[in-house]
């Protein structure tokens, strides 16, 4: 184990290698952070649609939820990446007139994004209906609309409740991005591995990472810890148990 | 849509190499669910227990498992696995053993972290006036979890520990990315080389959710059977 | 959380020892009976899988020589041959831990990895060029400014082509395949205009491809390199044994027959009752490697 390696030069590159699997990092956030936008977004109005009154907004939703939690997440990966641009000659034409960077970006966020929606909408749904169904009663009975009352009443409270295994879902969609090397992002696992191929110092490239993935983690723990603690509102426990998966 | 052409994999040699992918799918998934159990029970019993260091230790390599990246882990024990092999059999060089594999041990070592919490989660939910009930009947520290409190939290948790080992399922799927010939690898090689990588996607896709989809809804069923006798 | 550091540390520690192999190759064969090759599984007509997924090809063929002289020399007649599925990523520390002893497939023999591991003689030659599909009208590298093109990761095509782009200020955007395989799709599909690889390797995609009249190979190359079976490094028995029995095997009038075989016959593929045939003579450059065999890196 010897680490000066990462202040060595990459072959033919730009720079060092730590600065390259820097750069890897860098793709892991945006990708991370642009699919949690989708994620949350998504997520929260399939949970929601699961919890209406509406049959097939229910339906809808937990259709929604079974696909994407049924196939693999490497498997979705080579979908976005292989299948969809070639379905049709005008998503191919799309595809080909991008950047390759831009493409593998953006599969690799729609990918991560719909995925972790799917997980996201589970954990709003639990949220929600873990109220006392006289919430939402309470909210019909003062004249508040459907939409009021979810937006007032129910989701304000769901939402604290859930935060711990939104804390989950987030680390767990920051570990997926390592997915991305599958369709050739350069994102850190990209980079680690290149390093690991071109130097042969497989040990000190994979601790590099290692560390960096387990920096991230703690950083995101503390961070909804503190969100956490800055939303509770008096008089309730949050703490649903955390979900599983990775 | 572009003319997609299914019929290279109608035929039985192609068909074979694909139900022998899957097959090590399953192998996988029941070996590491197996031995992924046994580990984080002992991991749970480690945290829970008043020995300190024990707890420390179990809890510092469960959060490690649970902070990198599944196919960090993947390769790291690809790496290392020959010689924590050697280490724990002290044999005099490092076995031999290929990515499928070194798979079994990266799974129960990796999947015993999620399993370790979940038992602890079921451990937990046990009241703890029959932990005192066991003392009180004499009983020690293991006794009252082998005989008292695993196999209640056992049956509660069985749901919860079925559905991560769908999510396992799912994850051996990795594998392939060591170049093992599992259900994914195989359609891989498959589509490469006969140059239907589309196809060969398309058609894996459906089949993981219909596998997957199955599974979960025994389990769902499962879930409502066990709620009753509760 | 805090209490990572005094797991990594261990795991850091078994780490550092991971590296330390014991030397000699034969003695381990001899111990444990068995010889374990790699082998690639898209590498044709090197090292690929035939329609009953098993591995053949011509360096599968000549290290079957070298198989042949172990049994030999260990006499060991009923040695045991394992099949190790290895990639352009993995094959250096597969051979490192030990579990493959000799890579047959095709491992560019260059400097820069001679620091890692060891060649038996060389025995094919390439040129790293690019495959383009006729109908782009491409037929310089230099054209290629501005294009999408794939490679293969882990090959010595990447540092090559980083290389030329800055020399020749030639900017292309790479999507990177995990096998030749999956890089060539990238083409076939019109994902990329151009797979930048070795020229043989794309000379066997392309006739195995659905209709290889659609592709050429541009007449240009980034540099010329050798290949040959790679074994591990500081093991001089056994590289003697590999240079013996291979240095007798090239200058038989077999290889002839073998390189006829691989490179100008009609030869299987994975799909079932079809051939192809690469139409691929000797080059000047590999006759004088053969006649004089050698393990010069790039």
């Amino acid at each position: 184990m010897d680490l000066k390696i990462l202040l060595e030069q990459v072959p033919d590159g730009d720079g060092t290698w730590l600065m390259s699997l820097a750069s890897g990092l860098k793709y892991t956030m945006i990708v991370a952070a642009l699919a949690w936008i989708i994620a949350f977004v998504l997520g929260s109005i399939l949970g929601v649609m699961r919890t209406t009154e509406n049959k097939w907004a229910v339906r809808l939703g937990n259709a929604y939820v079974e696909i994407f939690r049924n196939v693999p997440l490497l498997v979705q990966f080579f979908v976005w990446f292989f299948v969809l641009p070639n379905l049709f000659v005008s998503t191919k034409h799309l595809v080909n007139s991008l950047d390759p960077l831009t493409y593998q970006l953006g599969a690799s966020v729609l990918c991560l994004g719909t995925f972790t929606a799917a997980r996201i909408a589970e954990q709003v749904r639990a949220g929600i209906q873990s109220l006392p169904r006289g919430q939402r009663d309470a909210g019909y009975a003062m004249g508040l609309s459907q939409a009021q009352t979810y937006r007032y009443i129910l989701l304000p409270v769901a939402y604290r409740i859930i935060i711990p295994p939104m804390t989950s879902e987030l680390m767990n969609l920051i570990k997926n991005t390592a997915l991305g090397y599958s369709i050739g992002l350069v994102e850190l696992f990209f980079r680690t591995r290149e390093m690991g191929e071109m130097t042969f110092r497989y040990y000190e490239a994979f601790t590099a990472a290692t560390v960096a993935y387990v920096v991230i983690a703690m950083i995101a723990n503390r961070a909804m810890a503190v969100i956490e603690k800055r939303t509770a509102i008096p008089g309730f426990i949050s703490g649903a148990s955390a979900g599983g998966g990775h | 849509m572009n003319n997609l052409d299914f019929a290279f994999l109608a035929n039985a040699s192609t068909l074979g190499y694909l139900w022998k992918g899957l097959q090590y799918n399953f192998q996988l998934t029941v070996v590491a669910a197996a031995g992924g159990v046994i580990w984080g029970t002992l991991l749970a019993l480690a945290r829970l227990s008043s020995n300190k260091g024990l707890s420390l230790v179990a809890s510092g390599y469960v959060n490690l498992m649970r902070s990198i990246p599944l196919l960090l882990v993947v390769f790291w024990f690809y790496f290392l696995s020959p010689v924590l092999i050697q280490w724990v059999t002290h044999a005099d060089r490092p076995p031999q053993i290929g990515a499928d594999r070194s798979a079994y041990v990266t799974f129960i070592l990796f999947e015993g972290a999620y399993f370790c919490e979940i038992m602890r989660a079921g451990i937990q939910s046990i009241p703890r006036g029959q932990v005192g009930a066991a003392y009180a009947v004499g009983l020690n520290y293991w006794q009252a979890m082998r005989y008292v409190i695993l196999p209640q939290a056992f049956r509660n948790m069985l749901p919860v520990l079925l559905t991560q080992t769908i999510i396992l399922f799912q994850d051996t799927s990795l594998v392939s990315l060591l170049n093992v010939t599992d259900f994914i690898g195989a359609s891989s090689k498959l589509g490469q080389s006969t140059g239907h990588l589309v196809e060969v996607y398309t058609f894996a896709a459906p089949i993981y959710f219909l596998i997957c989809f199955a599974l979960s809804l025994g389990v769902k069923r499962l879930q409502k059977k066990i709620a009753i006798i509760r | 959380m805090k209490k990572l550091l005094p797991t990594l540390l261990a795991a850091l520690c078994i780490a550092g020892t991971a590296q330390a192999q014991d030397a000699g190759t034969l003695k381990k064969i001899k111990e444990t009976g068995q010889i374990t090759l790699g082998y690639r599984e898209t590498s044709i007509p090197f090292s690929y899988l035939n329609d009953k997924q098993q591995p053949i090809g011509y360096a599968v063929e000549i290290c079957s020589h070298v198989v042949d002289a172990v049994k030999a020399e260990l006499k060991m007649p009923a040695l045991k041959v394992n099949m190790q599925p290895v990639t352009s990523s993995n094959r250096i520390p597969l051979l490192q831990n030990g579990t493959i002893d000799m890579e047959c497939g095709s491992t560019t023999n260059s400097v820069e990895r001679q620091k890692q591991v060891s060649f038996g003689p060389t025995y094919f030659r390439i040129q790293v060029s690019a495959a383009v599909k006729k109908t782009s009208g491409i037929s310089t590298l230099a054209e290629l400014n501005g294009k999408n093109i794939s490679t293969t990761s882990g090959t010595t095509a990447v540092p090559l082509l980083k290389g030329y782009e800055k020399t020749k200020n030639v900017d292309v955007k790479e999507i990177y395949g995990k096998d030749h395989g999956e890089s060539f799709l990238l083409l076939q599909d019109d994902r990329v205009v151009a797979f930048v690889m070795d020229d043989i390797l794309l000379a066997g995609q392309i006739a195995n491809a659905r209709d290889p009249s659609l592709y050429k190979i541009i007449p240009e190359s980034l540099r010329a390199e050798p290949y040959g079976p790679m074994i591990r490094k500081d093991d001089p028995s056994f590289k003697a044994l590999v240079d013996k029995a291979l240095t007798a095997l090239y200058k038989s009038p077999e290889m002839e027959k073998i390189y006829a075989k691989w490179y100008t016959s009609p030869i299987p593929t994975a799909t079932p009752g079809k051939t192809i045939n690469l139409n691929f003579p000797m080059t000047p450059a590999l006759k004088a490697d053969l006649a004089a065999p050698n393990d010069k890196g790039v």
